[in-house]
């Protein structure tokens, strides 16, 4: 009797939160959706209106959002590939090879993960200047295309899930090296490389400082384009929130329809942290 | 070929004839055993040494020059730059206000997500979607967080002055006030990565053997009992790595205070939630880089000083099972 209840109280606790949660979501589309004027109103209009349709075409008038959205999915795009393939090569050598200076590198790699980033921009930023990359999306891709989270993940990954049988087994049948990453580990990496290419993703969809540096407003991201329209356009809550929602609606969906991959990912991920 | 692999009796004829026959075979063989791991290693780290590693230690260099991007003459001034920064009010302004907006969003943060994770960690229905929800918030950018609540926290037509002032609360101005604005800002910080946390706190509970909560149930422990006395000691490890994932994360807050005073890089008028982040990027859009990097460092110190003592705190007082 008390347990039942106690599930009850759970239930409805955790329906509070996701309420808390996915209020502001959708109170963003409510006003998205909506004119200035409505805005003006009490109480605040709480159902979603007719106009976001308008407010979205505003956005491509004030913004080169169309820009934004292409190069937003090359840079996270080639990120990703990048990232999945250079980390699988890494994490195995990591995990599966014995070679000299290998737990050094590995430390190096995993303490750097601890340092914030930060503290490498205004170099890196130098760096790009003198490689006269300011301004173009290379300056986004190439500085992404490894980290060193990537390579602890699937070290982590592989150490576990590839059994070193099968790779002697390889060896003993006469593969190569290369051999055994091509028809051994590549299959094998292919889950824990899917969540990391999910991941990464995200990430650098979802990258701000560092595009705001380098990149101009006349050649952004679809985070610089939005806060472009966010900083310019203060007073104009309903273009803003109808950019925000047309950007985060492809990840919304890409995370609704893969959640649940991702969120096993992340689980994954941190027990061993 | 290697598909074939788990069965290892029956492979080793062929190759062991293989392997006899010496010379370039061999010598191949062997070159590819000893050199393919660095082929694998270097591709990664020879981008990650030019684009990770050398600006991470070349900030150090910078800051002790004066360097602008502007002259092309860097003068060394040796710790000229971190003396200034030292005596520099508004370096500890944003120091301040760093610390505050840190604390007012991970030190509840980090109990939310406990009990959260802790609710979820029982039989329930709907699993998935109570998770899916709770990670909602953290694909959403940080950019659209801001805008989404730079509306909410509105003076004028904000959905929670409308709220308060069904209260009979007067209109708050959440963007003037010292701490009104941090409270603000911590409020996107939690709303972003509560459930991100309850997630990998979950995981970690998950691992606790169900004996200890069955046997807790027999000698009659209360729920609350159970999470005190068991779950918390036993995930002690990943309460430690979240908070100072925590703590790294709340030092570098940077979009929050920019896009919530609409592109203010002083953080309000008065300064009055300029962070750390915000503070560096200030000067460099001022192109002052040696200054830049002077504070850079010293933002690092403190996220050392900091991690330290959360660590210390964490596995201190979590450790004793009262």
């Amino acid at each position: 009797m008390r347990a039942a209840k106690g599930m009850r109280l759970t239930y409805l606790t955790l329906m509070g939160v996701a309420f808390f949660t996915a209020l502001p979501l959708y109170f963003s589309i409510v006003v998205a959706s909506r004119d200035n004027a409505a805005l003006a109103q009490v109480p605040p209009p709480l159902i979603p209106g007719a106009n976001f349709f308008e407010n979205i075409a505003r956005v491509f008038e004030t913004v080169p959002f169309a820009l934004a959205m292409l190069n937003s999915v090359i840079v996270s795009g080639s990120i990703a590939v990048a990232v999945m393939f250079f980390s699988t090569l890494a994490g195995f050598a990591f995990a599966k090879l014995r070679f000299r200076g290998r737990n050094a590198l590995l430390l190096i790699t995993v303490g750097t993960m601890m340092v914030p980033s930060l503290l490498g921009m205004i170099p890196l930023y130098m760096l790009m200047v003198k490689l006269e990359w300011t301004g173009s999306i290379y300056a986004l891709i190439v500085p992404g295309l490894v980290n060193a989270f990537g390579v602890f993940f699937m070290t982590q990954y592989l150490s576990r899930a590839l059994p070193t049988e099968l790779l002697e087994a390889g060896r003993v049948d006469g593969c190569t090296t290369w051999g055994l990453v091509w028809h051994v580990v590549f299959p094998a990496a292919r889950p824990a490389a899917a969540v990391l290419g999910m991941l990464t993703f995200m990430n650098a969809w979802n990258d701000y400082m560092w595009p705001l540096l380098v990149l101009t407003p006349e050649n952004p991201t679809v985070q610089v384009a939005l806060s472009t329209l966010a900083a310019g356009y203060v007073n104009d809550y309903v273009m803003g929130l109808a950019g925000t929602a047309l950007g985060t609606l492809p990840l919304v969906i890409v995370f609704a329809l893969l959640g649940k991959h991702i969120i096993g990912g992340i689980m994954q991920g941190a027990v061993k942290g | 070929m290697a598909t074939r692999a788990p069965d290892r009796p029956t492979a080793p004829p062929r190759p062991a004839g293989k392997r006899r026959r010496f010379n370039g075979r061999h010598w191949r063989y062997q070159a590819d055993v000893k050199g393919s791991p660095y082929a694998y290693v270097t591709p990664f780290f020879l981008l990650f040494c030019a684009f990770g590693l050398f600006p991470l230690l070349y900030t150090a260099w910078v800051s002790l020059h004066e360097w602008t991007l502007l002259q092309d003459e860097h003068p060394f001034v040796g710790l000229d730059n971190f003396t200034a920064v030292v005596q520099d009010s508004y370096f500890w302004n944003a120091t301040f206000n760093t610390l505050s907006i840190g604390i007012l969003s991970t030190a509840p943060q980090l109990l939310l997500a406990i009990w959260l994770a802790h609710l979820l960690n029982r039989p329930l229905r709907s699993q998935t979607l109570f998770r899916v929800t709770l990670l909602l918030p953290n694909v959403t950018s940080v950019v659209a967080v801001v805008v989404i609540f730079g509306q909410i926290f509105g003076r004028d037509f904000g959905l929670l002055n409308w709220v308060l002032s069904l209260f009979g609360a007067g209109e708050i101005d959440w963007r003037a006030g010292t701490g009104t604005s941090h409270i603000a800002i911590s409020t996107m910080i939690m709303w972003r990565w509560t459930g991100y946390n309850a997630l990998i706190l979950l995981a970690a509970m998950q691992a606790v053997p169900r004996e200890l909560y069955e046997a807790a149930t027999i000698d009659g422990a209360s729920n609350m009992t159970q999470l005190r006395k068991i779950t918390i000691p036993m995930i002690r490890p990943t309460i430690i790595f979240v908070v100072i994932t925590s703590t790294i994360g709340a030092m570098q807050i940077f979009a929050e205070p920019l896009l919530f005073g609409a592109y203010s890089v002083t953080g309000g008028q008065d300064r009055q939630y300029q962070t750390l982040a915000l503070f560096i990027y200030e000067n460099f859009t001022r192109l002052d880089f040696g200054y830049a990097s002077a504070i850079s460092w010293m933002m690092f110190l403190f996220i050392i000083v900091i991690a330290g003592i959360n660590f210390l705190l964490t596995s201190r007082t979590k450790g004793d099972l009262r």
